[in-house]
């Protein structure tokens, strides 16, 4: 069990380590000088000015010491929690704008993720060796996940709130308010939440109801399906038994398909003007806060290895033949 | 003779025909194919016919869709259609280079760590591991935003030097497997260089498997790119489907009703990554005899 955990461990601290690392690099050995960006995007035209900014600027990220320097100060500012001063609404602290985003998208894709799991996989199997539902869940789970985000959030916009007006478009909560803890604002937040997390639902929906049929038709055909078959067990314990076993790598294509959750997230954000990551990244581009930028990037490493990590303890919990294996190779 | 002519089906023509016979009675490959071709007609021949570049202001704004200009006008008087159809060959270009860089990448390394085995492998497992974890597209923003100018290829370019993991991890499963098989062993004892037996007797064996790889790295590149380009990092010069919806988002097409700027670029994107997918399971049925429906 140590050895397992601690290997899993030692790989998302190298992960860590790499993200911090691309962190520093980028803007250090991209082409291009991005402090000359920036002074070129400030569009001042007095020298004095542009000397000034420049200063600043190469002090800020300490390009004037030796490159292992940087390096360093990088980390040491990092652990501090010190993410740099965000550009965009200048002086808030990068650290403080982040934390003000990030309910937002957990409230929207916690839910959008494990509830889009869990009715994918019932729904593929229920689908799985039956003719009529099979040839319905099978087309439309392949147009759903092949489908962009940002599309089917733009059509549930453009159709349930712009043309028939029942859900807001745009924002986490109506401009008229202010947030309180009032039953009124809470059913605003729900009806602003709607959409952004239907469409990110129903868009992994598809893919974890084809990836279930999938493996629920290949358990099927396994040896203790045909002998449970043949000992007479009724249907209904036969599937069972095979959805216990076929959930198994569902658990780990969620941990393989985070990366993609993520990005699904952040472009529905934008789409609906919604108050996360997605949204504040946006806003980074615009504004050329490269400092935010990378200071949400972290944060999105951070969040997507604690979720890894969850589901290798979930797995743990799940598989007793993971328990098993690893006390036998203890032992 | 007659006994060992039918006695050796397995000559590289009759597996040859065999899938070709399956192939034309598979109607998910047909129908996915066929989908495929004419879009890819389209972005191929359909510049060359239409003689226009793709942001010429073309008429009066906001037109709805007519025999004119068959996918309507946006606000600015460009004609959708041309637009539409010049995005479409960036949707290729950036599928076929991003997959097949991300493919090649996946290969090797999927190759080496299965057929190498020990140190080599567990350093590539762990590489492949830590990059799998990444989110791609947060680490792509990032490259995108500090890259002043962006060109599709550079974001093809990005997009396969970052998702090829989940492909090196199937490949090196793959290849471990086939490594203690005879043919594999008789062709070390004859003293084949391993590059040669990785690409003369184990890569064949995998072939349609490698082929189905590259069609998802294909499809999950497509996808990628829109999320870059609608989150306004997409390539600064032309046109490309992400770039499409991200100009209708930006220019509120949702509020004016312009439902034929932002319904097409959506729509190409998913036919073409919907195609492959549907494509990929008519591939698996015909090559993989299990799956075959009777």
């Amino acid at each position: 069990m140590r050895q397992y955990f601690g290997r899993k461990l030692l790989i998302y601290g190298l992960t860590f380590f790499m993200a911090v690392t691309i962190n520093w690099m980028i803007p250090r050995f991209m082409p291009g000088d991005p402090v000359a960006g920036m002074l070129a995007r400030a569009r001042v035209t007095q020298p004095e000015a542009v000397e000034a900014m420049r200063a600043y600027y190469t002090n800020l990220f300490g390009f004037d010491l030796p490159i292992w320097k940087q390096y360093l100060n990088f980390w040491a500012a990092l652990l501090h929690g010190d993410f740099g001063i965000s550009v965009w609404v200048f002086p808030t602290p990068v650290s403080t704008v982040i934390l003000g985003a990030v309910p937002y998208t957990l409230a929207l894709m916690i839910p959008a993720v494990l509830l889009s799991w869990v009715v994918g996989n019932r729904l593929g199997a229920y689908a799985a060796r039956r003719k009529l539902l099979d040839n319905s869940v099978l087309p439309i789970g392949y147009v759903l996940t092949a489908m962009p985000y940002m599309w089917l959030a733009v059509i549930l916009a453009w159709g349930l709130g712009v043309v028939a007006g029942i859900f807001p478009v745009a924002g986490g909560y109506s401009f008229a308010m202010r947030p309180n803890w009032s039953w009124e604002f809470l059913g605003d937040l729900a009806l602003h939440w709607t959409l952004p997390f239907a469409s990110l639902f129903l868009v992994a929906l598809g893919g974890w109801a084809i990836g279930m049929r999938n493996m629920i038709i290949y358990e099927l055909e396994s040896d203790y399906s045909n002998y449970l078959a043949a000992l007479g067990a009724p249907q209904r314990l036969i599937r069972r038994y095979a959805f216990r076993n076929a959930v198994l790598p569902q658990i780990t294509g969620l941990a393989l398909q985070l990366g993609v959750l993520v990005a699904g997230a952040l472009v529905t954000e934008i789409v609906f003007s919604y108050p996360g990551l997605g949204s504040l990244i946006l806003k980074a581009i615009q504004n050329q806060d490269l400092f935010l930028l990378q200071g949400t990037f972290l944060f999105i490493v951070l969040g997507v290895l604690i979720a890894n990590f969850i589901i290798d303890v979930v797995y743990v919990v799940v598989d007793p033949r993971t328990r098993a294996g690893m006390a036998g190779a203890a032992a | 003779m007659t006994t060992i002519d039918t006695a050796l089906p397995q000559t590289p023509t009759a597996v040859r025909r065999e899938a070709l016979y399956f192939a034309l009675r598979n109607g998910k490959l047909l129908v996915g194919l066929g989908v495929i071709l004419i879009l890819l007609g389209t972005a191929v021949i359909g510049p060359v016919l239409l003689g226009r570049a793709a942001n010429d202001y073309v008429g009066l704004p906001m037109q709805s869709p007519s025999s004119e200009y068959w996918f309507g006008t946006n606000t600015f008087g460009q004609d959708i259609f041309v637009q539409f159809v010049y995005g479409l060959r960036t949707t290729f270009e950036v599928g076929a280079l991003g997959g097949g860089i991300a493919a090649v990448i996946g290969m090797a390394v999927g190759f080496i760590a299965g057929y190498r085995g020990g140190m080599v492998d567990e350093v590539l497992n762990m590489l492949t591991n830590i990059i799998l974890v990444i989110p791609t597209l947060a680490v792509l923003l990032i490259i995108n935003a500090y890259l002043g100018i962006r060109s599709v290829g550079v974001q093809a370019l990005f997009i396969g030097l970052t998702s090829w993991p989940w492909a090196a991890r199937a490949i090196r499963a793959q290849t471990f497997s086939l490594r203690t098989r005879d043919f594999v062993d008789l062709a070390r004892l004859s003293g084949m260089p391993s590059r040669k037996i990785i690409l003369r007797e184990i890569a064949p064996n995998m072939s349609s498997y490698l082929f189905m790889t590259f069609i998802l790295l294909f499809g999950g590149s497509i996808l990628i790119a829109s999320s870059l380009d609608f989150i306004g990092l997409g390539p600064t010069e032309g046109v490309s489907l992400g770039l499409m919806l991200q100009n209708a988002h930006q220019w509120s097409a949702l509020h004016l009703g312009l439902w034929w700027w932002f319904i097409p670029p959506g729509a190409g994107i998913t036919a073409v990554v919907g195609a492959l997918y549907v494509a990929n399971v008519g591939l698996d049925e015909v090559f993989n005899p299990k799956l075959r429906e009777t």
